[in-house]
């Protein structure tokens, strides 16, 4: 009665020693241009090689700009990162590389599965934290450090504890105008910021089951937002045909006997998991953080709590500094919140899908008096797709700006900020202080949220929109 | 890494939950491609009003907590984002170990490999002593890893947990990656029997 982390995680280990973490093998190693620059000295210092110089792959996308791309980048300090991950990919002899002006490159969860590299059974990591997204497929895949990123270079494998096991079933399915977005930010509600440490969480039921593959995406994206170190989802047959015929993934009768494994990988009836949670898909309502971590989310009909409602000191502590950082009064209707800008785009909801509901509220209207919104797709080829679907013309008619892909907003590394007081309705992951610029406010939202708050001007519930259209 | 047995350092307490790396070091100082030099970036946004002068309500700029080495915290420190620069930081400014009720589990692996050595405490514990600190400024406290213990004054003591693996390697200063290039033959071993394109192998 093996689980679908027990059967992947069995199959990569190396080196098993009794009081260590395993070994285990990783079938495939992203890198960007901010945590891998440490990890190459690191290897050159040492005299040490890249072992597998045809399982690393790049991309740029933390710091790029999303609107002047052309080289030098006039921040000096980013094009010394872009210029450090070019010259480390020709000098380790990297197979596959996407630069800044590849066609391919994109925000790194966004490209590789796209490109057919990330794998169902397989190991993934990157030193990001949201490499918790190819979960999705059910691979094994996680955050690293810098040093782990060094150490994976060096010898394509990693000490690892295999975590607790926690299954979060979706029961029943989400109503029309409800996404992934919603479910993940009510599923990190229910298990608070830290509620998942330790944990991989497999994400179940028939809630799960019924969302499209860019929707398991935005679901397993999040799970290190309450802290667990990844979040899988056991692949059917919509994975097998997303995979199917992409550029890296295996071709032919190589094809078939993988995907004949891949539909073997699922968690046996009867395994027990160290601890269970079920969450009412069918009840969840689109919501909207009102906090500075990812768990502070209400419904945006409700109100942003008052913190004397929390019985745990801590959270009560969390709630004031978030409520005063928001510039939140207790009791405020979400949906009467103004907004100065509104993202959408990151490795969160940046896919086609995400732009096509974004699209389906913006389409005839424009966005509200004084309010600036960014689209950063999340790779050349949804750029590609988008423009060819008229969604981008439908962002640029109603005044958004339509951008070049990279991780842009989500977290104010390139030019994309939002000023110190001002408000932004954002489709990416974090709502820490300062995350989108010094001083500035976020809340997340779903895509359809985001958009519906670009024409109101305010937060607002996308069914007020898309069930009326 | 340097070997890490006992410390000896003054600590300061961030009376809050949830520090998460973006709060450590905020992304706009990430872009250095050196591990050194991010301790002046430390708290960035606590530390420094908006015209660059020291926010003087801040802990680590009052007289008593500027030689601090100890950080004590609440729950979930270090959540957030995978990146290093977080104990990069704290160590260029001069902490080497933090204690708090729980951490963020890449920002706990990173600690380690650069020997700054995060302690987990029960909350009771670690409100014991923020009281212990708030009542005595500039306290030292102690940390014996090979007794896994943290003392302090008034017979302060409190006993941690810690993976005898990790552990081994702090003491000894062990830098993992020739400890697992000894392995070599299991590495390629494993790679043998895994040449399948879906596995350790590309189209």
């Amino acid at each position: 009665m093996a689980s679908l982390l027990e059967k992947i995680w069995e199959a990569h280990v190396v080196d098993r020693a009794p009081g260590q973490p395993d070994l285990l093998y990783i079938d495939r190693h992203l890198i960007h241009e901010v945590t891998s620059p440490q990890a190459f000295e690191g290897l050159k210092a040492a005299g040490r090689r890249v072992r597998r110089p045809d399982l690393t792959f790049g991309v740029i996308d933390h710091s790029i700009p999303t609107d002047d791309r052309r080289r030098p980048l006039k921040d000096e300090v980013a094009e010394a990162q872009l210029a450090a991950l070019e010259k480390n990919q020709a000098e380790f002899g990297l197979k596959v590389f996407f630069g800044a002006d590849d066609p391919r490159q994109g925000v790194i969860h966004v490209t590789m599965p796209e490109q057919g590299l990330t794998l169902p059974g397989g190991t993934v990591v990157c030193g990001d934290s949201h490499t918790a997204t190819h979960g999705a497929f059910g691979a094994v895949s996680f955050g690293i450090g810098s040093s782990e990123v060094e150490h994976v270079l060096a010898t394509q494998t990693l000490y690892q504890y295999k975590p607790r096991e926690l299954a979060v079933e979706a029961a029943g399915r989400l109503a029309p105008g409800v996404a992934a977005k919603d479910l993940i930010l009510q599923i990190i509600h229910a298990l608070g910021v830290g509620g998942g440490s330790g944990y991989a969480i497999e994400y179940m039921g028939e809630g799960v089951r019924a969302l499209s593959m860019e929707s398991r995406m935005t679901l397993a994206n999040m799970s290190i937002e309450c802290g667990a170190k990844m979040g899988l989802i056991a692949p059917d047959e919509l994975t097998v045909e997303y995979v199917r015929g992409r550029p890296f993934a295996p071709q032919g009768r190589d094809f078939d006997e993988a995907a004949r494994w891949w539909q073997t990988l699922f968690t046996d009836p009867g395994h027990h998991f160290a601890r269970a949670v079920t969450v009412e898909a069918a009840q969840v309502v689109p919501r909207v953080t009102w906090g500075t971590n990812p768990a502070q989310s209400v419904g945006l009909e409700d109100r942003a709590p008052a913190p004397d409602s929390f019985d745990d000191p801590i959270e009560r502590l969390a709630a004031e500094k978030a409520l005063a950082y928001q510039g939140l009064k207790p009791g405020t209707k979400m949906s009467d919140v103004p907004v100065d800008y509104v993202f959408i785009g990151s490795c969160t909801n940046g896919r086609i899908e995400d732009l096509r509901e974004a699209a389906r509220i913006m389409r005839g209207r424009k966005v509200a008096a004084n309010v600036t919104v960014l689209v950063a797709p999340g790779s050349g080829p949804v750029k590609a797709q988008a423009e060819k679907e008229g969604l981008a013309a439908v962002f640029v008619e109603a005044g958004c700006q339509w951008r070049y892909p990279g991780c842009s907003m989500c977290l104010g590394m390139n030019p994309d900020l939002a000023p110190a007081g001002k408000r932004c309705a954002s489709t990416s992951n974090r709502n820490f202080e300062g995350r989108q610029g010094r001083d500035s406010r976020t809340h997340l939202v779903s895509p359809a949220s985001a958009a519906a708050a670009a024409v109101r001007g305010r937060l607002t519930d996308p069914r007020n929109f898309c069930l009326a259209d | 890494m340097e070997p890490f047995v006992t410390l000896k350092a003054v600590a300061a307490v961030l009376d809050r939950p949830n520090v998460d790396t973006d709060l450590i070091i905020p992304k706009q100082f990430l872009k250095r491609i050196e591990r050194s030099g991010f301790g002046r970036f430390l708290f960035n946004d606590l530390r420094f009003k908006t015209d660059g002068t020291e926010n003087p309500d801040f802990i680590l700029n009052q007289p008593a907590y500027r030689g601090a080495g100890i950080l004590v915290s609440r729950e979930n420190f270090g959540c957030g984002s995978s990146r290093e620069h977080a104990p990069w930081a704290l160590m260029d400014y001069g902490f080497r170990a933090v204690i708090s009720p729980s951490f963020g589990d890449i920002f706990k692996n990173n600690s380690f490999k650069n020997g700054l050595l995060p302690i987990e405490l029960p909350a009771g514990r670690v409100s014991e002593l923020m009281k212990l600190i708030g009542d005595n400024p500039g306290l030292t406290l102690e940390i014996d890893l090979p007794a896994q213990a943290v003392r302090g004054p008034k017979g302060f003591r409190a006993d941690f947990e810690i993976d005898a693996f990790r552990k081994e390697l702090l003491l000894n200063g062990w830098d993992d990656i020739s400890l697992t290039l000894k392995k070599e033959d299991l590495i390629q071993a494993y790679e043998e029997g895994h040449n399948r394109p879906w596995q350790a192998a590309v189209v």
